[in-house]
């Protein structure tokens, strides 16, 4: 048992990084941030250390309320179109075979691991007044001017749908791959319709996927200011841009991090039911 | 099971969907016209105003130091991390791992403003350093898990084999361990520096003045007004990642087929 006792010593050596790591730049910065939200700012840079609530009561002006109303509404918008898309796609491509597989998992890598603002810049192009789909809408004599798409509502949506896409199909794809499609079949050769095959066994085991789709794409579509502020101009203002600018051009930390610690809960909780609602500790498809 | 023709299609539409952004993106880099609405036939000039770019030049060094940096420390901190975790199960283990991997479930934005406040009451200058700690915090995440999920696959009994036969714990290490975990530590790497080199929203809040990354330089290009240098470099980046991805399944296929 030399080994075992050599083993314990040096596991320490293995794991001190780690922890301090962990404890020095994850968990004190947020528990930080907790602490931020109850001061208030100093008069002219910085942070007066005495508490106060006045951050979280600002939060429930109508004001601030709307703009998390906002983003929640923005975030549902873009997750359901996500889902309808993306739960489709994943599950196909699930049943295809291993070489197709392959292509299609490298054509989602491709423009996902290229970068999330040059895959935005590409609908700039297509949305600019004159741009792309003008000419080709006033081409087919559809439209008959320039539908100004740019910098609207419909353009984050899709902006948001479409970087946040791939999360969902790998997530659903990942869960699907699994399922024994030879069940479906027995169901089919039983009698019951591809419909009913599909909500009685498919759809059941593919659920963790979903969920877990739903939560990678929901979460950080509240916080991704940078979609709105490209392709929304400043008209639809989120969370997220909120949070900028209160630490850029309003330089209120402690209002900021009320803002991002109310976020911050809303996400636990989106997580925890996911966790509850399939019993797994581990989001689907997240590596 | 014989499948229907209608999977495919609806597959192979939102593909294409998904590539015409990008398509055109590619086709404008090589516009003579300053204006994305009219084609004025094909030039390279914007490829050449992109290389003259000292800034951008300095922005994309920048932006690999960085992820550089952020994966080396992530690839100590979590390989390490697992192995350790993997031999001895404990809840504190459990709690610390939980807590590593909160950087990648939150928002973006809360980690930026995290870091942004910290950093400035510990009163770090911000610059290089501040960014490759934040950056390192979000790489970890994958490393860790790459790495835990392929332990916990892995065959324990031919470490005890080389233990039992005599090898050193460091010597088991190297030639049975290593081997073992360096797939699932270059998957997590591929992810982390793909993370870390494509991060706008933390790189903006824990940047100094005088250090730029790429993203960060081109959202402000993209927020000031539409420069076709950013469509030249966009097919620059893409020719970049396609080259890689499709290298690295090219030395997957051969890696495979040598253990075969």
């Amino acid at each position: 048992m030399r080994s075992a006792v050599k083993k314990g010593k040096s596991n320490w050596l293995l794991l001190l990084p780690m922890y301090i790591f962990t404890i020095l730049f994850v968990a004190l910065p947020i528990l930080y941030m907790f602490l931020l939200s109850f001061l208030s700012r100093a008069e002219v840079w910085g942070v007066d250390f005495t508490f106060t609530l006045e951050n979280y009561k600002r939060i429930l002006e109508p004001l601030y309320l709307g703009t998390f109303a906002e983003s929640l509404k923005l975030a549902f918008l873009s997750t359901g179109l996500i889902v309808l898309i993306g739960y489709p796609y994943g599950y196909f491509m699930a049943k295809m075979n291993a070489v197709w597989k392959k292509r299609m998992m490298l054509l989602i890598m491709i423009p996902f691991l290229t970068s999330a603002l040059i895959r935005l810049y590409g609908w700039i192009i297509v949305f600019r007044s004159n741009g792309v789909l003008d000419k080709i809408l006033m081409g087919l004599h559809i439209t008959d001017k320039p539908l100004k798409l740019l910098y609207s509502y419909p353009a984050v949506v899709v902006g948001m749908v479409y970087s946040l896409l791939p999360f969902m199909i790998l997530a659903v794809y990942s869960s699907a791959e699994k399922l024994d499609f030879s069940l479906v079949e027995a169901s089919r050769d039983l009698g019951a319709s591809s419909l009913k095959a599909f909500w009685t066994i498919s759809l059941p085991l593919t659920l963790p996927g979903l969920l877990s789709g739903i939560v990678l794409t929901f979460i950080p579509s509240m916080g991704l200011f940078f979609i709105a502020d490209i392709l929304g101009g400043n008209k639809i203002v989120l969370v997220g841009s909120v949070i900028h600018e209160q630490l850029t051009k309003g330089r209120n930390q402690p209002f900021a991090a009320a803002l991002s610690a109310v976020l911050m809960i809303l996400t636990s909780l989106m997580i925890r039911l996911y966790k509850k609602l399939t019993g797994s500790a581990e989001l689907e498809g997240l590596m | 099971m014989k499948m229907k023709k209608w999977p495919f299609v609806y597959v192979g539409i939102i593909t294409v969907i998904t590539y015409i952004p990008i398509l055109l993106t590619v086709i404008y880099s090589f516009n003579a016209s300053k204006l994305s609405s009219v084609w004025e036939g094909f030039s390279l000039k914007w490829y050449a105003e992109l290389f003259r770019d000292r800034d951008m030049r300095e922005a994309l060094v920048n932006s690999l130091i960085l992820a550089v940096l952020s994966c080396i420390l992530a690839v100590f901190i979590g390989t390490a991390g697992a192995l350790g975790m993997h031999r001895k199960k404990n809840p504190v283990n459990d709690l610390i791992a939980g807590v590593s991997m909160i950087p990648i479930m939150i928002p973006e934005i809360i980690l930026g403003m995290v870091f942004l406040s910290v950093f400035s009451f510990m009163g770090l200058p911000f610059g290089m350093i501040t960014l490759v700690i934040a950056h390192t915090t979000f790489c970890v995440p994958y490393i860790f898990s790459m790495v835990k999920a392929r332990l916990v696959g892995m065959d324990k009994s031919l470490e005890e084999a080389a233990l039992d036969l005599g090898a050193s714990p460091v010597r088991v290490f190297w030639d049975v361990t290593l081997p073992q975990i360096i797939p699932a530590i270059l998957s997590g790497v591929m992810l982390a520096f793909a993370m870390s080199f494509d991060d706008v929203v933390i790189s903006i809040f824990v940047t100094g003045p005088t250090v730029n990354t790429l993203p960060v330089k081109i959202y402000t290009k993209m927020k000031t007004g539409v420069t076709p240098e950013i469509n030249a470099l966009a097919t620059l980046m893409l020719l970049t990642t396609v080259v890689l991805l499709v290298g690295a399944a090219v030395v997957g296929r051969s890696g495979k087929k040598q253990k075969a």
